[in-house]
């Protein structure tokens, strides 16, 4: 059953969700799929294209949907993929 | 507590495991891990009570491979460090040694020789490590190893080898007898001012622009010590002057173990210690070590009494071996005579650098050391052949 | 741009030795995870890294040492923890790290482990466990599992393996976990959890090798096995580590000892004022 809430929180004008920014370094990437495969927000998915290695880098699908909860930056073994927060002026 | 007590200026009445521990702490040691062994047992004792007082640390480690490793690491924390052990545990530490070679690492092992192969007579000295302290760990490689003849040598060639392995960032080896390190004799220890010491090459440059093992002209490159900064990668495998691994790149390979064999025999000229007596215009000449340079020495004044013109030549250094030394003298005399306390050991590398003069060797095995008679008969035959 | 330049822009750049990179482990290696977990620690802790030591071993996992940036020692196999003993003696204000494998730290290296552990030496030891030793082709270590394929194994492994943790805790080591590659949040957490306590501690990682013991037994590929972790581990802290078993169908996880016993640093430093006081006092 999804989540419900039910009032408006008080503060939500002040509170910003984080924006993600998904950073990639393709030609890093052995294509092991474990940022894709244990993504929780499935934001990623096999790119069409081929690296110098011969694999598929992932590729961003919706990176609004990124939740920053990092699993692929930390689940990497050859740190080819890092998120970041977006920092940005006037909301994001 | 600690600089007042490095020292026991004096004249004690010790024996040559003691004396060699003193040695160790006057010559600045602030680390000693060890494992016991018959007769190198004492120097650990000495170390375990002493070293506190001179704001050292003595750690026992569960055996000698643990011991050599430990050494290595306390040397790259910045202390001066030192092992005891003999044949047996010699052996277990080879590997390590080569780790330290390979690392450059200052650092002291002691081998009090004792009857070998394998537990061999633990209670009974003789000198048959003298070609594993040269060839004992794989690869090619040069070290400096010193073997006292007396007490006071315990001492005094103790502080020598701290101060060669601090210059020479190699591991150096004090190779005693068994008998040398349970005599008991007088040792003369000097006021604090009047012993040299030795301390390795710092670095004159930034963590960003500093090279570990980056040479200066001498082939010695300064060495930081871990926790300063310098974020240094150190790895047994071969590798450059940054430290990083380079193991498929012949010329890497091929410089790396020039310099640390250069690096010996390019300073030979500093690092061999010898004693000569009457060897002037002896005919005779008696190489020895150890022990049995001390009935050689009685030897060879009966001789000279007995009207043949004998000589001494003591090596107070055995590796690296004067070859041009004993090369030379091999031109001027008509025989050499070498006494070992093992089967043949440095009697090969007289014999390489003597090459036609003749050498007669007088092994003595078995746990007594040679009498001045046994090396006089010797050189009686040599001089009369 | 190039990789290292977009490499530099890496959260933990700055703990790595970016220009070594690529490294050289296999895609789908635990032990890449293993090294961005540990820096990521280092990261959140701010640690200093002036006064932080890595000591590793012989394997695929020794290679670690070479690609953080700080102190580091890759020492012969079976010998970092005697190497680390000497130096966290030598100098107790560093911090030391033991990384290394399987069959480094408990066969040839297994000796070493036991006496440190009961010392309760100041420092915090790694095991990417891989079931194998894998640097060299992939022959069977002691923790292989009971009929597994190795290249010294063709017929089936007829040795029982280890329980790590069971040795780690019976050796007396204050903090022992267990984690696999896919764990990287708590391992990163155990990890410093491990850094900020004293003592002996131990953490093994179980660690995916597709290539060699994968492949060998037939485990698929390197996501297979990942996934096989998240189907068969099961989180349970406090478990007795001597139950704490590994098998196909069951891999129990967690932080299973953590306790507090005086370091050989502490006593050391205890008697030594003790003699102090008696030799100044006369």
């Amino acid at each position: 059953m999804p989540v419900r809430i039910w009032r408006t929180p008080l503060d939500i004008e002040k509170v910003k969700r984080p924006k993600a920014e998904i950073h990639i370094i393709k030609n890093q990437c052995k294509g092991c799929g474990f940022c894709i495969h244990f993504c929780p927000k499935k934001v990623l998915e096999e790119s069409e294209e081929i690296n110098e290695r011969g694999v598929h880098p992932p590729r961003v699908v919706d990176e609004s949907k990124c939740v920053l909860c990092s699993f692929c930056t930390s689940v990497c073994p050859d740190f080819a993929i890092f998120v970041v927060e977006k920092q940005c002026k006037d909301g994001c | 507590m600690g600089e007042e007590k490095r020292v026991l200026t004096g004249t004690h009445f010790m024996n040559g495991d003691v004396a060699c521990a003193e040695g160790a702490i006057a010559a600045g040691c602030k680390f000693f891990a060890g494992y016991p062994i018959t007769p190198a047992t004492e120097i650990a004792e000495r170390m375990a009570r002493r070293l506190v007082e001179v704001d050292g640390i003595y750690v026992q480690m569960e055996d000698e491979l643990a011991s050599m490793a430990a050494i290595i690491g306390a040397s790259w924390a910045g202390a001066k460090s030192m092992t005891a052990t003999s044949g047996p545990g010699f052996s277990l530490m080879q590997e390590n040694i080569g780790l330290a070679v390979m690392t450059e690492t200052p650092c002291v092992v002691v081998d009090i020789m004792r009857g070998a192969p394998s537990t061999g007579q633990p209670t009974e000295g003789a000198q048959q490590d003298v070609m594993q302290s040269k060839w004992g760990s794989h690869g090619d490689y040069e070290t400096i190893a010193l073997a006292p003849a007396s007490v006071q040598e315990m001492f005094d060639l103790t502080i020598e080898c701290f101060n060669m392995s601090e210059t020479y960032r190699v591991p150096t080896f004090l190779l005693a007898d068994g008998f040398t390190a349970h005599l008991w004799e007088r040792v003369i220890i000097p006021p604090p001012e009047e012993i040299k010491t030795v301390e390795r090459k710092k670095p004159t440059v930034p963590p960003d622009e500093y090279m570990p093992f980056k040479p200066d002209d001498d082939l010695v490159p300064p060495m930081a010590s871990f926790g300063e900064g310098y974020h240094m990668h150190v790895t047994g495998l071969t590798h450059d002057e940054r430290g990083y691994p380079k193991t498929v790149d012949p010329k890497t390979q091929h410089e790396l173990v020039q310099r640390l064999c250069e690096k010996i025999r390019k300073n030979a000229g500093k690092i061999i210690r010898t004693h000569e007596f009457v060897l002037e215009d002896a005919e005779v000449a008696v190489i020895a070590y150890g022990i049995p340079s001390r009935a050689s020495l009685s030897a060879v004044k009966g001789a000279r009494e007995s009207g043949i013109k004998a000589g001494l030549l003591r090596l107070v250094t055995v590796w690296p071996f004067p070859e041009k030394q004993v090369e030379e003298l091999a031109n001027r005399v008509k025989a050499i005579v070498v006494p070992e306390m093992n089967y043949g050991q440095i009697v090969r590398e007289v014999e390489r650098a003597a090459k036609e003069t003749p050498v007669h060797f007088l092994a003595k095995l078995g746990g007594e050391p040679h009498k001045p008679s046994e090396i006089f008969e010797v050189i009686r035959r040599a001089a009369e052949a | 741009m190039t990789v290292i330049q977009e490499f530099a822009k890496h959260p933990l750049a700055k703990y790595l030795r970016l220009e070594r990179f690529p490294h050289i482990w296999c895609e789908g290696c635990g032990d890449g995870i293993i090294l961005n977990c540990f820096v990521k620690a280092l990261d959140d802790l701010g640690i200093n890294v002036d006064k932080f030591v890595v000591v590793s071993g012989i394997g695929c996992i020794g290679r670690v040492a070479g690609y953080i940036k700080c102190d580091s020692f890759h020492t012969t196999h079976g010998r970092p923890i005697a190497l680390a003993t000497g130096i966290k003696l030598a100098n107790p204000k560093l911090t030391i790290a033991v990384i290394s494998g399987d069959g480094d730290l408990f066969a040839i290296g297994g000796n070493h482990f036991i006496h440190a552990a009961r010392r309760n030496v100041d420092m915090t030891v790694i095991c990417s466990n891989n079931f194998n030793y894998g640097m060299t082709g992939g022959q069977f270590g002691p923790t292989t599992p009971l009929d597994s394929y190795t290249t010294t194994t063709p017929y089936g492994n007829i040795e029982h393996p280890f329980n790590l943790v069971h040795l780690a805790a019976a050796a007396g080591a204050v903090y022992v976990a267990r984690w696999t590659a896919l764990h990287v949040k708590r391992l990163t957490e155990s990890i410093k959890k491990a850094l900020q306590k004293k003592g002996f501690k131990f953490i093994e990682v179980i660690s995916p090798c597709p290539e060699i013991y994968g492949r060998r037994n037939k485990l698929g590929k390197s996501i297979d096995i990942m996934k096989q972790y998240r189907q068969i581990s099961q989180i349970r802290h406090g478990y007795d580590p001597a139950k704490a078993e590994i098998t196909k169908e069951k891999i129990i996880v967690g932080e299973f000892i953590d306790i507090e016993k005086p370091t050989y640093g502490e006593l050391l430093q205890k008697q030594f004022l003790k003699i102090q006081k008696k030799v100044m006092g006369g």
